[in-house]
C-alpha cells in the first residue's frame, strides 16, 4: 500500500516534470533543426543551428530588439528600485495617518486593470509626443515610464521596511547623517537581498512586457523582443528553427537570471501575500 | 522647557516633510499614470468617433455593450476560460504541492524547478510555442495519432471547440507552478504536528488534505484564485499569438477585442473605453466577493 502510494507520487511528479520541460527541450532541439526537419517531428537536436542563427539575423534586427530589450529592462528595473523603495520606506518610517490613507489609495491602483488605462495612456502619449518627442509615441522612454512605479512593488518595500532595524536609522542620526543619507547609506546596503527579490521580479515582467510596447512601438528599430517574436510567429510560412532560435534568445536572459537567483525569486514572489 | 517645545515641532514638521518627499515620486507617477488614465477612461466611455474626433453620446456606448454581438461573444469566452482553467489549475497546483510537501520525497529540489520553469518564458514566446505544438500538422497531434489515440489530426487552432482547450492547456501549463510556489510556502507554516495528530487519530491522507491542507491554505487558495481570475479577465498575449481570436471569434478575449476596437478597426476610442469599463466593473465585483470571504473568517 505505502509502496504504490511512493510509486503513484513519482510517476506523477516525472510526467508534471516532463510536460513542464518538454515544451523548453522541444525549442532547444528545434533550433538546431531545418524547418522541414521540425514539422516531421524530429525530436533530437540537429546540426543547424548556425544555419537558423544566420537565417535568422538576414531575416530581422534581432540584435537591435535584444539591445532595446536590455535598455528598456535595465532602466525600468534601476529606476523601480529607488522610486519604490523611497516609498516604501518613506511610508513605513515616517509613517503617519494621513501618509497610510495614500498608500491605501496607492494600493487601490493595483485593481486597475491595464486594459482600462491603455487608451488614454496612449493619447497621454500621442500629446507629449507635440511637445517632448523623445518621449512621448515610438521611444523606449515611453515603454519605460508608466510602467516603472506600481503599487505593488512599494507594497513590497514597505512590509520588507517592517523588519528594517530601526535603531540603526538612530545610530546613523548621531553620526550626523542625514535623512537622504541614511537612506542611501544605512537602509540600500542593509536591504540587499529585498532589492535582489524586486528587482528580478521586475525585470521579468519588463523583459515580457508586450501590449503596452505593442501599442505605443511602431517603428521596427524601436522593437523590442516580444514583439519580434510575436511577427515572427504570425507569418505564414513558418521558419520553425529560425523561430525557435529567436525564442531561444528571448528566454536565454530571464532563464538566466531565474538559475542565479532562483531563492530571491521565489522571496518577491511570496512577498505579495505576506 | 519653553524654547525646546517650538523646536520640537519643528523638527517633527520637517520629518513629516521628509517623509512626504521620500513618497512623492511614487504618489505623482501613480497618480498620473494610474489615476488619472482612470479618470480619462470613465470620461472617454461617454464619448463616441473615430480617432481624435470625439463628442459626447451619453450612455449610448454603455447601451451598446448589450447589444454587440462581438463584445457578448468574447466576455462569454473569458468566463469559459475562467469556470474551466482556474479550478483546473488550482486543484491540480494544491495536489501538486501537498505531493512536494512531503519529507521523505526525494528530487524534491528538480521538480520544484521544473514545474517552476514554465514562469520565466514571456507569455508570447511560449504562446509561439504552444502554437506550433498544437498546429494540425504539429507535434502534439502527431504523437497522439502514433500512439493511436487518435484516428484523425485535432484542429486544435482552427476549430472553435479546440482551440478553446489549447488555449485553456496553455494557460494551465505556464501558471500552475506559480501557484504551486505559494501553497508550497503556505505548506511549510503549518505545523507538522497537526498531521502527526490526525495520524494517530487515524485519519487517511485524503481526510488529512480536506480537513486540514485546504482549510488552513484557504485564504492562500482565496488569493492565488482571485490573482488568476483578474489575469484571466485581461487575458490578451496568448489570444493573439495563439489563435488571433479565431476561429471567427470563437477565442477572442476581452482585451483583445479594446484593442481591435483602438487600434484594428476604426480607432472607436470610446466605445473601446466602454468595453474596459466592462473589466473594471468586473474586477470591483470580484473585489468586493473578496472581501466578503475574506471577513467571514473574522
Amino acid at each position: 500500500m505505502m509502496k504504490t502510494k511512493r510509486l503513484f507520487t513519482y510517476a506523477f511528479l516525472i510526467i508534471v516534470s516532463f510536460v513542464s520541460i518538454f515544451p523548453f527541450l522541444w525549442m532547444l532541439s528545434s533550433s538546431t533543426n531545418l524547418s522541414v526537419d521540425v514539422t516531421k517531428g524530429k525530436l533530437l537536436p540537429g546540426s543547424h543551428l548556425m544555419d537558423n542563427m544566420h537565417s535568422l539575423l538576414e531575416k530581422v534586427d534581432i540584435v537591435t530588439a535584444l539591445s532595446n530589450s536590455a535598455k528598456v529592462s535595465i532602466s525600468t528595473t534601476l529606476l523601480a528600485m529607488l522610486i519604490a523603495s523611497l516609498a516604501g520606506y518613506g511610508f513605513e518610517i515616517y509613517r503617519s495617518r494621513a501618509k497610510d490613507v495614500v498608500f491605501n489609495i496607492l494600493l487601490m491602483s493595483m485593481m486597475i486593470p491595464f486594459a482600462a488605462i491603455m487608451i488614454p495612456l496612449y493619447r497621454m502619449f500621442g500629446s507629449i509626443s507635440n511637445v517632448m518627442p523623445w518621449i512621448g509615441i515610438d521611444t523606449l522612454s515611453s515603454v519605460v515610464i508608466p510602467t516603472v512605479t506600481t503599487a505593488f512593488l512599494i507594497f513590497f518595500f514597505r512590509q520588507s521596511t517592517k523588519m528594517f532595524p530601526k535603531d540603526l536609522l538612530e545610530a546613523g542620526r548621531m553620526d550626523g547623517l542625514s535623512e537622504l543619507g541614511l537612506f542611501f547609506r544605512v537602509y540600500m546596503p542593509t536591504m540587499k537581498t529585498t532589492y535582489a527579490a524586486a528587482a528580478i521580479i521586475t525585470f521579468m515582467s519588463s523583459w515580457n512586457n508586450y501590449l503596452w510596447p505593442l501599442i505605443v512601438l511602431q517603428t521596427p528599430e524601436n522593437q523590442t523582443i516580444p514583439l519580434l517574436i510575436s511577427n515572427l510567429g504570425s507569418s505564414y510560412a513558418p521558419d520553425y528553427g529560425v523561430i525557435m532560435i529567436a525564442i531561444v534568445l528571448s528566454t536565454l536572459p530571464t532563464a538566466l537570471v531565474f538559475f542565479l537567483m532562483q531563492k530571491h525569486f521565489v522571496a518577491g514572489m511570496v512577498g505579495s501575500v505576506k | 522647557m519653553k524654547t525646546a517645545a517650538p523646536k520640537m515641532t519643528t523638527t517633527r514638521l520637517k520629518a513629516g516633510m521628509t517623509g512626504w518627499l521620500f513618497i512623492s515620486i511614487a504618489v505623482i507617477m501613480i497618480a498620473a499614470f494610474y489615476f488619472y488614465p482612470m479618470i480619462q477612461a470613465l470620461i472617454l466611455s461617454f464619448k463616441t468617433g473615430t480617432g481624435s474626433n470625439l463628442t459626447f453620446n451619453g450612455i449610448d456606448n454603455y447601451k451598446r455593450l448589450f447589444t454587440d454581438s462581438m463584445f457578448i461573444t468574447a466576455v462569454k469566452n473569458t468566463f469559459i476560460y475562467l469556470i474551466f482553467q482556474v479550478p483546473l489549475m488550482v486543484i491540480l497546483a494544491l495536489f501538486i504541492s501537498v505531493l512536494l510537501n512531503d519529507k521523505n520525497l526525494k528530487f524534491k529540489g528538480f521538480f520544484r524547478t521544473a514545474i517552476f520553469l514554465p514562469c520565466i518564458t514571456s507569455l508570447v514566446a511560449y504562446s509561439v510555442v504552444f502554437k506550433y505544438l498544437f498546429s494540425a500538422d504539429g507535434l502534439v497531434n502527431s504523437l497522439l495519432l502514433n500512439l493511436h489515440v487518435i484516428g484523425t489530426p485535432i484542429q486544435w487552432i482552427t476549430d472553435p471547440f479546440w482551440a478553446k482547450v489549447t488555449i485553456i492547456i496553455a494557460i494551465t501549463w505556464r501558471w500552475t507552478g506559480y501557484n504551486m510556489i505559494f501553497y508550497l510556502s503556505g505548506l511549510q507554516n503549518i505545523d507538522s504536528s497537526i498531521y502527526e495528530a490526525a495520524r494517530i487519530d487515524g485519519a487517511s491522507p485524503i481526510r488529512q488534505f480536506f480537513s486540514i491542507t485546504v482549510p488552513l491554505l484557504k485564504p492562500i487558495i482565496l488569493f492565488t484564485s482571485i490573482t488568476s481570475t483578474i489575469g484571466t479577465l485581461q487575458l490578451f498575449d496568448e489570444i493573439m499569438n495563439i489563435t488571433k481570436g479565431g476561429p471567427g471569434n470563437a477565442t477572442s478575449s476581452i482585451s483583445q477585442y479594446i484593442y481591435n476596437l483602438s487600434f484594428k478597426y476604426s480607432s472607436d476610442f470610446g466605445y473601446a473605453a466602454t468595453v474596459s469599463y466592462s473589466i473594471v466593473i468586473m474586477i470591483i465585483i470580484l473585489s468586493i466577493i473578496q472581501f466578503k470571504v475574506a471577513g467571514e473568517k473574522k
